[in-house]
């Protein structure tokens, strides 16, 4: 037996990963998946190269690259950057693969850090590849390593489906060694590689033809197991959920499906005929149900639980065993909403853009943090990019006068994913609105990942960075200005100039992230509450190292204020002073 | 034995990722199942955090659901009002007696609840601990997170020296000893 070792589910993948010999991995980070690139980086120095790609369908180009070169790759993302690369997925799906490639998308049912709640199953359903689906640690780790040999065998990239529940949780996972995967050669083969009209053609008859026969061999997959008990009903579930069912009710029969796409239409008719009622568990679509009820199978599923949010043992409990729960939440516990850290260089730009009285279109990052009170700017987020094309769209359906009042933000590594090609736009259909990239030197959100902004890898080499401010120049953009972010006076100057002026213009608001290493300001802010006059005006920006006192003066948490000064600069009584950091 | 549900909760930084680290560690150590569920990204801004940590002979599930709590670890007492309907009727609650206004509060669109513990104290068995004057004694307040595991170490399954020797695997070599002393402070009140 190899050492047992308590893994995240994401760790675990990534252990999968260099289990399976895989030699080409690529990512844009996105929670619930970033943790996966960030353990992969362990086995740099043991074959394994890894790296952080500006977006989800370069990183899944990259891993196409590598499996056509022959070797195993592994691109990874989280629900919403699968969209990104929807693009290559469903044509990887006519390629196919030389060396094996597995793609793991996290879903993130309960929304803990998403826009939406997709479900990947659908969307790789539609894409037409295989998708497998691990309940713990331990098989987010086997399946990893039988994706590979499953893309192989049947000649396609295989999706590899979590949840945030499975990504953030731990559990025991025995470790095996690597194994020694012998690069596969290269054949020049157009047929197979370049998809022309005519021979994607040809690829989709195969294609219809490698699903059948996988769904076909789905049916004796020893992750697709019935598990035989009381039979007055049988779950099919996959999962996460699955666990549930065990927890809830352990004595009922359950049809686990670890291979969600495509389904072992055989073995599902089997299991239902053994069983006097089947429900189907599975949170979001149903994926699974519809197929099933396609087939004449009797069976209950969102007749009985929501298409929305997490899934629970509890809601087996009331649902079918019609026990009551006495824990009803709290309600009269005020909110803890998220919030930007004390010394964000966020709340001074978003604090700047309110006193201008500017509406703000902004875009998917920790500044989108900026919609919430006190600050309350930001008035609309899509996704990755959206900000600076959403307001050129404005620009044209309103007339050019109304982004005089508008500004957009996005963040550095943002800008980098998809927000370049928004402004490329901008500049070649004439707009005069006015684009504010927060730079804060690292991709924060997801937890501090490089980007090519950076000058640094995800395996720590030390690169040349690219500079914003040439890079928008080279577009052809004139009117391009970097502003300290902690600057609220020229901060002030800059954007009332710009969005009055009518040309397109690009704001640079850069600052590091107060939670980066090494960034580290000199002083600490003291309130002086002699000189104080209860004004107020420190406290508009919401920084939570600050609180009023009973008597209106205010406390500043040490341990908290990073001493970015901007209380300091908006106290117009010098009630505030920098002291040096002790 | 039974699966035993211990939750965590508290505010984004105050260290529960640490304290969860070392709860898993204990379950391996003591050769149990184990699994634990924690929150990353958007949620740990300063936002509301739990984790949970669940042992035993076999663990299904990776979350503690309402009414299941054994345990509930409270770094702040907003926090432990936030979860109590996690905790079984037996349930034990303990809770650091610290407050943190959350942004609501700060900005004056909600109150802070006053009698938390109080209210709490009708329906289930608590032990509070002002863990930060605890920590500050021992002259560095971060370690009053393994002050408030201390305290909580009594309702679990291990000996003292399972938790010194977790502690000792988990936290920097140089803190060991603070964190052992963090550990006996709580245990010992």
């Amino acid at each position: 037996m190899g050492e047992k070792r308590l893994m995240l589910g994401n760790e675990a993948i990534a252990r999968g990963i260099y289990e399976a010999g895989v030699k080409v991995a690529s990512a844009y980070p996105g929670t619930p998946s970033t943790e996966i690139s960030e353990n992969l980086v362990q086995y740099k120095d043991k074959g394994v190269y890894c790296e952080w790609a500006p977006n989800e369908k370069v990183a899944t180009e990259v891993a196409f690259g590598a499996s056509v070169a022959g070797v195993r790759s592994f691109a990874c993302m989280k629900m919403v950057g699968f969209n990104v690369a929807a693009d290559p997925v469903y044509s990887m799906a006519y390629t196919g693969v030389n060396g094996g490639m597995v793609i793991t998308v996290a879903d993130d049912p309960g929304l803990y850090s998403s826009q939406n709640e997709q479900d990947t199953r659908a969307v790789a359903r539609a894409a037409q590849v295989p998708v497998l689906e691990p309940s713990d640690s331990q098989e987010a780790k086997d399946f990893t390593k039988l994706a590979y040999e499953i893309s192989e065998k049947y000649d396609k990239p295989v999706v590899l489906r979590t949840t945030t529940r499975l990504a953030h949780s731990q559990g025991t996972v025995e470790l095996c060694d690597r194994e020694d995967i012998p690069d596969k050669p290269y054949e020049k083969n157009p047929a197979k590689w370049v998809m022309l009209p005519a021979n994607a053609g040809r690829r989709h008859v195969i294609v219809e033809d490698q699903m059948e026969k996988l769904a076909e061999d789905a049916a004796g997959f020893e992750i697709n197991r019935a598990e035989y008990r009381d039979t007055k009903i049988g779950f099919i579930t996959s999962g996460i959920p699955y666990t549930y069912v065990r927890e809830a009710m352990p004595d009922a029969s359950v049809l686990k499906l670890g291979m969600v796409h495509p389904l072992p239409k055989k073995l599902i008719e089997e299991f239902a005929s053994k069983v006097d009622r089947v429900i189907i568990f599975e949170e979001l679509m149903p994926v699974i149900e519809e197929q099933v009820k396609s087939w004449g199978i009797k069976c209950e599923g969102k007749e009985l639980f929501t298409k929305i949010g997490e899934y629970s043992a509890n809601m087996l409990r009331t649902t079918l065993l019609n026990e009551t729960i006495n824990a009803s939440a709290d309600l009269s516990a005020p909110n803890r909403p998220p919030i930007l850290c004390p010394g964000c260089p966020h709340r001074s730009t978003f604090y700047t853009i309110k006193r201008l009285g500017l509406h703000t279109a902004g875009d998917i990052g920790c500044y989108t943090l900026g919609a919430v009170p006190p600050l309350s700017v930001i008035e609309s987020t899509l996704c990755m990019g959206s900000s600076i094309s959403s307001l050129h769209g404005m620009g044209k359906a309103k007339g050019e006068d109304y982004l005089r009042n508008w500004v957009c933000v996005i963040g550095d590594s943002t800008f980098m994913h998809t927000g370049i090609n928004s402004l490329i736009n901008m500049f070649y259909n004439q707009s005069t609105g006015t684009v504010m990239i927060l730079d804060n030197r690292i991709t924060a959100m997801t937890g501090h990942q490089d980007h090519p902004g950076t000058g640094k890898t995800l395996m720590g080499d030390e690169v040349p960075a690219v500079d914003y401010e040439k890079l928008v120049r080279g577009i052809g953009i004139e009117h391009v200005y970097t502003v300290n972010a902690f600057d609220v006076d020229a901060l002030s100057e800059t954007l009332k100039r710009e969005t009055k002026a009518e040309h397109l213009s690009v704001v640079i608001a850069k600052a590091p992230c107060a939670l980066l290493k090494g960034v580290q300001f000199p002083n600490k802010c003291e309130p002086l509450p002699e000189k104080c006059k209860k004004c107020g005006a420190c406290l508009k920006p919401g920084c939570p190292a600050l609180t009023k006192n009973a008597d209106g003066t205010i406390s500043i948490d040490d341990t908290m204020c990073n001493g970015c000064g901007l209380c300091r600069q908006l106290c117009k009584f010098d009630a505030i002073k920098e002291v040096p950091v002790k | 034995m039974k699966t035993k549900n211990i939750m965590i909760v508290g505010v984004g930084g105050q260290g529960t990722l640490i304290a969860s680290r070392i709860l898993g560690g204990l379950a391996i150590h003591a050769g149990y199942d184990v699994k634990l569920s924690e929150v990353h990204g958007m949620a740990q801004r300063g936002g509301s955090v739990v984790t949970f940590v669940r042992y035993g002979d076999k663990v299904e599930e990776p979350i503690v659901e309402p009414g299941c709590a054994d345990v509930l670890i409270a770094f702040e007492r907003l926090e432990a009002k936030r979860y109590a309907h996690y905790l079984k009727e037996d349930g034990v609650l303990i809770v650091n007696d610290q407050r943190i206004d959350p942004m609501p509060v700060v900005i004056g669109a909600a109150e802070y609840p006053e009698n938390i513990i109080e209210e709490i104290a009708k329906n289930h068995t608590v032990y509070k601990i002002d863990a930060m004057t605890e920590a500050k004694k021992l002259g560095n307040s971060r370690c009053f997170n393994v002050v408030v595991l201390g305290m909580a170490a009594k309702h679990m399954d291990y000996t003292v020296e399972q938790w010194y020797e977790v502690i000792g695997q988990v936290v920097k070599p140089k803190l060991v000893e603070l964190n052992k002393k963090a550990f006996d402070l709580g245990y010992n009140s």
